[in-house]
């Protein structure tokens, strides 16, 4: 299966023979053809083996029903596509992952935009500020994951102890529903925040400093300056980040897995925790795989929108 | 002109204020991991934040009696392997993109393209089976052999090479250098901002993984560390937050360290990366 996978590619490397260009009396490029064969093979053979075929395999595996080994059985068609769409559980699983996407991204582009507009004022300390704001840039997820644990932790925490201290009622963070979708975008926008701010701070650092004089200048107000001089002309990086941050809040698992293991009730069911849970603990790889494909689909729009709109700008 | 100046002095309030709430919001759950770490966590149970017996005692218990050291080995061993293999495989695939001249070549740059659109998270099944058939389940190979190339570092050296100047090509051909002695002599050296760029990406996203090792990882002997603390997390007492808060501390200090003197060129990079 694995060499199945390779080899159309191989093919389109070898096939070069027929076309040398003998008007010279000799191909100026007959040795690139070796040296592409070294150079490539190594990374075409992983990404066949670790991306290609897997994506075909999973594919295959959603039309069948497997047993416990993750080996097909039964070829049933489409219907495990029916029935996941069918089926209450998923589609709340589909909204909750939508709700979380977007939650997600709307706020790590605005506070990485706020972070990243007063932190480009040239005022004392400012370095500081810069470096903190990066910070969380070198935070994985299980540490993440230990910092908001103690903060959300019901009798600990420092949110109820801050709660305690109001006399208002602590919340149960991650015992509640709703809450629990809360706490998670909170930690992720949180471990989101160093990336946000670095690619913004690099934009805003581009946009022309004549603009800015020019409208001082004219005399013009300093949130007109931003919203009619700023947001346009980082416009492309604010799409971007949207589009790297929607994919990867599509792949959440790690802050998922540790922070409510997709409860209470299945409010933090993500798509991605959902197929762990599928095929790892019950074992029903060919759902697990139909829930791959679904997802595969989902981010496969996302990043083609991406590169059709990068392609648009090299051009432009 | 007395009002213009309060005006700015007006300003300038407000804006250290946005910034400090700004940096509360970020920097207080690292002060209050580290500051918990330093705390017996029989205070922190009872709900304390201070405690008249500050010490080391967390580290010294989370070095000694957990394998943190190890899984941080571990972690070290697996990023660093897969940062080199990532610049070698990467950036000779992305040279074949731009300095060889061989029949498909776009095509095949198209199918690397295509990958990029293919999330690893939706292929765990296959690639589960695939290496477990292989015979590395458990093993460092598991975690480093998926990912010795990636289209996107690919992608990002090949828009780095495009920029070197046509002339040092031709002035290479003079020379008589062949493809191997340009791509080190030149190509490399040339465009190292971007490759550093790769391999703090690379070394990165390879530190993070968290899914991966979690399916294909059974001991201390070879689990990284962020499936380290959550072993630890799920063995140890949940409640033993002083320990847990040290073994965080313990793993987030190199990483804040090599950001802070890797920030510059990662900048760069990401930025590159984002306006081309």
């Amino acid at each position: 299966m694995e060499t199945q996978a390779k080899n159309p590619n191989f093919n389109i490397v070898s096939k070069k023979k027929k076309s040398v260009d003998l008007s010279l009396g000799y191909n100026p490029y007959a040795k690139d053809k070796r040296y592409a064969v070294l150079f490539l093979g190594p990374s075409l053979l992983i990404l066949a083996i670790f991306v290609f075929y897997p994506m075909l395999r999973t594919i295959y595996l959603s039309l069948f029903l497997t047993n416990n080994l993750g080996k097909p059985t039964v070829f049933i068609g489409l219907k495990n596509y029916f029935s996941l769409l069918s089926s209450s559980s998923y589609i709340n699983s589909l909204i909750a992952t939508l709700i979380y996407v977007i939650a997600v991204s709307i706020f790590t582009i605005a506070i990485g935009l706020i972070l990243a507009q007063t932190a480009t004022k040239k005022i004392a300390g400012i370095n500081f500020f810069r470096t903190v704001f990066s910070a969380t840039m070198g935070v994985s997820v299980s540490v993440a994951a230990i910092f908001w644990l103690f903060i959300f932790n019901p009798s600990v925490g420092l949110l109820s102890q801050l709660f305690t201290a109001l006399n208002l009622t602590p919340i149960n963070w991650l015992t509640e529903p709703g809450w629990a979708m809360t706490a998670v975008v909170i930690s992720t926008v949180w471990m989101n925040l160093g990336f946000t701010f670095l690619i913004f701070f690099g934009a805003l650092q581009s946009v022309p400093y004549t603009l800015y004089e020019a409208a001082q200048i004219e005399g013009v107000s300093k949130s007109y300056q931003f919203f009619h001089i700023t947001l346009p002309m980082i416009s492309p990086t604010i799409f971007f980040v949207s589009i790297i941050t929607l994919i990867e809040s599509f792949k959440s698992f790690g802050l998922i897995d540790l922070m409510t293991a997709g409860g209470p009730n299945n409010a933090t069911n993500l798509l991605v925790y959902r197929i762990y849970q599928d095929a790892f603990l019950n074992g029903n790889y060919g759902l697990a795989s139909t829930e791959s494909v679904i997802l595969a689909i989902i981010i496969a729009i996302f990043t083609f929108i991406q590169f059709k709109v990068l392609e648009k700008r090299v051009t432009y | 002109m007395t009002q213009y100046k309060k005006r700015e002095k007006i300003q300038r309030v407000f804006h250290y204020s946005l910034l400090v709430i700004l940096t509360i919001f970020i920097i207080i759950p690292f002060l209050l991991g580290f500051w918990t770490s330093l705390l017996p966590t029989a205070d922190i149970s009872k709900g304390a934040l201070w405690s008249s017996h500050i010490s080391l005692d967390n580290y010294v218990t989370a070095i000694t009696q957990t394998p943190i050291i190890r899984y941080l080995f571990n972690s070290l061993l697996i990023s660093l392997l897969t940062m080199f293999a990532q610049i070698i495989f990467c950036s000779m695939s992305a040279y074949s993109f731009v300095f060889l001249k061989f029949k498909g070549r776009d095509m095949l740059f198209y199918v690397f393209l295509a990958t990029m659109m293919l999330p690893f998270e939706a292929e765990v099944i296959p690639n589960f089976t695939t290496v477990r058939d292989l015979g590395l389940l458990n093993h460092y190979a598991v975690m480093i052999i998926p990912f010795l190339t990636s289209a996107f570092g690919t992608f990002m050296l090949r828009q780095a090479f495009l920029q070197i100047p046509a002339e040092l090509k031709e002035a290479g051909d003079i020379e008589g250098l062949s493809h191997w002695q340009y791509y080190y002599k030149v190509v490399m050296p040339y465009s190292r901002i971007s490759v550093y760029t790769l391999a703090a990406y690379s070394f990165l996203s390879s530190w993070n993984q968290y899914l991966w090792p979690m399916l294909t990882t059974f001991s201390d002997n070879f689990r990284p560390v962020q499936d380290g603390l959550r072993q630890l997390q799920s063995q140890e007492t949940f409640n033993n937050w002083g320990m847990i808060q040290a073994s965080a501390a313990i793993i987030i200090i190199p990483t804040l360290i090599a950001l802070f003197f890797g920030q510059h060129y990662f900048k760069s990079g990401l930025n590159e990366g984002a306006i081309k």
